[in-house]
């Protein structure tokens, strides 16, 4: 995932700031970090520093969501660190201030290529997640919608089409991440998949995953249930929801799936797409919708594209309306410091060239201070 | 009857066994009327008057009456005065009763030995002034001649003024007595003489002036550069006090040139300067690809550069080939090969 990488980046970047930020001379190189691992308490003052996530954690918070390059670097680090950048930090402020028995409100990321979007969603869940909020992530949702291997007829419903694989992969994930609410929440309706299995009211949903779990065929509505029912029950208060979803504009765009006689499927006839698209709307409180665009993983729209109007296209655009735009730059020069200099500490950059202020302003120069260039750029060196 | 066989070899004429063909007076003489009557009609065609009508307005006429994609110039159609076309050519040498006009005519080389004779002649004259002076008394003014700006004309110049052949032996010798000659004090009398062997060089070194600085609303510094590449041109107008931004055509380099290999083609002058993050860009490029945009981009800003820089920097930059033009261009294909290069596929039968 493309954004991931930049998001990654932008995450480290987050992650490297010290709390001793008030002592540059002391230790130079402590200044990128803090140790301030939670992102509730975050505030302007660690903005462009990076903070730590223990490895536990990642593990169980973002099961899926991170970008494959930051996956990569966690490994090669053996740490994870995010970079506290302003956008996060506006979201953190918004959230906080929201009023959970108004309907739920939107936000959406934008930015160019490579920016730091999906990093700064990352942080926003994980601060959900230590906040005790039920998180419903949906690492990209272009996945949904292109590089199908199997679509199966829904019983449900006979236009739609289904998508075991993916639904089942998102299952899994959703349980892991999930694992205490799903005791807690009650069913509210009885399920019935195919004609002998069903699901009574008042079972805990762990039972609506499991059976998605294990029966292939009918993951997709496993998928929906859970939707819906999240949904409904958000508004009780008993818990948060926080939806956030990656690459929402493949939602209402295009896809590259077609049906055995070899006609194009539209998004709607997708099960899964469908469902969230329900959730997208804000007929619901007691929570909040984040969502990202992405145009990496977008399909028929042109690489320049960046802003909602041109992703999301009218009719995605008229879905989500109204929301909070919330833009992502490219790196200030103080965060662009702060990732140059993690990047030094780990001994990341082994060109002797690298740890010059030239090697610095020539990094700067040809990455334009985004992250991603700056994230490939640094590979080699 | 006996039919003598004769071929065709020994009817035919000996073309070559003439020499080149030779113009008499009348035939030059008539030459010329011709092309003043052509000039004066020429005039009428275009419209212009027939008096003033200059041998840069028949060369334009010419190449607007005919014009000619030829690439030779020699090529295309012309129209000049008849002294410029046909070559200079020796009157006959003798008169009627077969006697030679000049008294040198038996050597061979007559104009040759002639102007020999002459040089010598001024040469004795000048000794003997100089006898003169130093039996006076006066003091030997010596002025030093500027050697430096002039040069003595090549053997060709020397063959057309004499309309003869030489050999190298013959001109190295001439020479030789011009610079003795030069060398007495006192040649200044015969100045006028040795000027019409010699020819003024033109400044070799062409100063390349670097521009001043200027100033706009702002009291900003900037200054322009242009630079080319293969068929890409490109102007960059480089401005002070900046943070390092390039814009190209209105778009930023980090989209305009999403390889890395262009944006460092952009970063190398100011690496070399070391003011990678003191200047701000901004340029249009047009034509060629993305690396010869590239390329054309880095010459017009090294160029822009050089007036923020001192001139032993600039001397830096121009060793490095930054200032440069790279004169590499497409190869022409060639007729019975695939490419430039690349002939076809050989085949043994």
């Amino acid at each position: 995932l493309d954004h991931g990488s930049a998001l990654h980046t932008a995450a480290k970047d987050c992650l490297s700031s010290v709390s001793s930020q008030d002592v540059p001379a002391e230790r130079p190189r402590a200044i990128f970090h803090t140790s301030e691992s939670d992102p509730a308490k975050h505030t302007e003052q660690h903005e462009g520093r990076l903070y730590d996530i223990p490895l536990e954690e990642v593990k169980a918070v973002f099961p899926h969501g991170l970008p494959y390059r930051f996956q990569q670097q966690i490994q090669t680090f053996n740490e994870a660190r995010v970079m506290v950048r302003r956008p996060a930090l506006e979201l953190f402020a918004y959230l906080r201030s929201s009023n959970f028995s108004h309907p739920a409100v939107r936000y959406v990321i934008y930015g160019e290529r490579g920016t730091g979007k999906t990093m700064t969603l990352c942080h926003v869940v994980h601060y959900c997640s230590r906040q005790g909020w039920l998180v419903l992530h949906i690492p990209d949702a272009h996945l949904w919608v292109k590089n199908c291997k199997e679509l199966l007829q829904s019983s449900y419903n006979r236009d739609r089409l289904d998508q075991p694989l993916q639904a089942s992969v998102w299952l899994k994930n959703f349980k892991t991440s999930n694992e205490r609410f799903l005791q807690e929440i009650k069913t509210q309706k009885k399920y019935m998949w195919g004609k002998r299995e069903s699901t009574e009211e008042g079972r805990p949903l762990g039972e609506v995953v499991e059976q998605g779990l294990a029966r292939a065929r009918s993951a997709s509505d496993a998928v929906g249930a859970v939707l819906r029912e999240v949904r409904l029950q958000s508004h009780r208060g008993s818990f948060r929801l926080l939806v956030a979803v990656d690459g929402v504009n493949a939602l209402w765009g295009r896809t590259t799936l077609r049906k055995e006689d070899k006609s194009p499927v539209s998004p709607e006839e997708l099960t899964l797409v469908h469902n969230l698209r329900k959730v997208v709307r804000n007929d619901w409180s007691g929570g909040a919708i984040v969502t990202t665009l992405s145009q990496t993983g977008s399909l028929f729209k042109p690489s320049s594209a960046y802003t909602p109007q041109e992703l999301l296209g009218k009719e995605g655009f008229d879905a989500l309306d109204p929301f909070v735009p919330i833009p992502v730059p490219n790196y200030s020069p103080r965060e662009f410091e702060s990732c140059y200099g993690y990047y030094l500490e780990r001994k990341w950059l082994q060109h002797e060239k690298a740890h010059t202020e030239d090697g610095k302003a020539e990094l700067q120069f040809l990455s334009g201070s985004n992250p991603r260039q700056l994230d490939r750029l640094a590979g080699p060196l | 009857l006996r039919l003598i066989y004769t071929t065709t070899a020994v009817q035919r004429k000996n073309v070559g066994a003439s020499g080149p063909e030779k113009y008499t007076e009348a035939f030059i003489k008539k030459q010329i009327e011709e092309f003043n009557l052509g000039k004066r009609h020429l005039a009428n065609m275009m419209g212009e008057d027939p008096e003033t009508f200059t041998q840069e307005d028949i060369d334009r006429a010419i190449a607007y009456l005919f014009p000619s994609g030829l690439f030779d110039k020699q090529a295309r159609p012309m129209m000049k005065h008849p002294t410029e076309i046909f070559p200079e050519q020796r009157k006959i040498q003798w008169g009627e009763d077969g006697r030679p006009f000049h008294f040198l005519f038996y050597t061979g080389k007559q104009s040759y030995y002639s102007l020999m004779h002459e040089t010598y002649e001024k040469l004795l004259n000048v000794q003997k002034y100089q006898d003169q002076v130093t039996a006076q008394g006066l003091p030997l003014q010596k002025e030093k001649r500027n050697l430096a700006g002039s040069r003595w004309l090549t053997k060709i110049e020397l063959e057309e003024m004499l309309l003869e052949k030489l050999s190298d032996d013959d001109y190295s010798r001439f020479i030789q007595l011009l610079q003795k000659l030069v060398a007495l004090p006192c040649a200044d009398t015969e100045e006028k003489y040795i000027q019409k062997f010699s020819k003024e060089v033109p400044v070799q070194l062409q100063k390349v002036v670097i521009e001043p600085l200027q100033y706009d609303e702002r009291g900003v510094a900037f200054s322009t550069g242009e630079g080319k590449r293969k068929t890409a041109r490109a102007t960059a107008v480089v401005y002070d006090n900046g943070s390092g931004k390039i814009t190209v055509n209105g778009i930023d380099i980090l989209h305009y040139f999403p390889v890395l290999q262009d944006r460092e083609q952009l970063l190398f002058p100011f690496q070399f300067l070391d003011r990678i993050g003191k200047h701000d860009m901004v340029c249009t490029v047009s034509g060629g690809g993305r690396s010869a945009q590239a390329g054309a981009i880095r010459l017009a800003s090294a160029k822009a550069l050089r007036s923020f820089v001192t001139e032993k920097e600039v001397e830096l930059m121009r060793q490095a080939g930054l200032l440069t033009v790279d004169p590499r261009v497409k190869e022409r294909k060639k007729p019975g090969q695939e490419g430039p290069r690349r002939k076809f596929t050989w085949k043994k039968r």
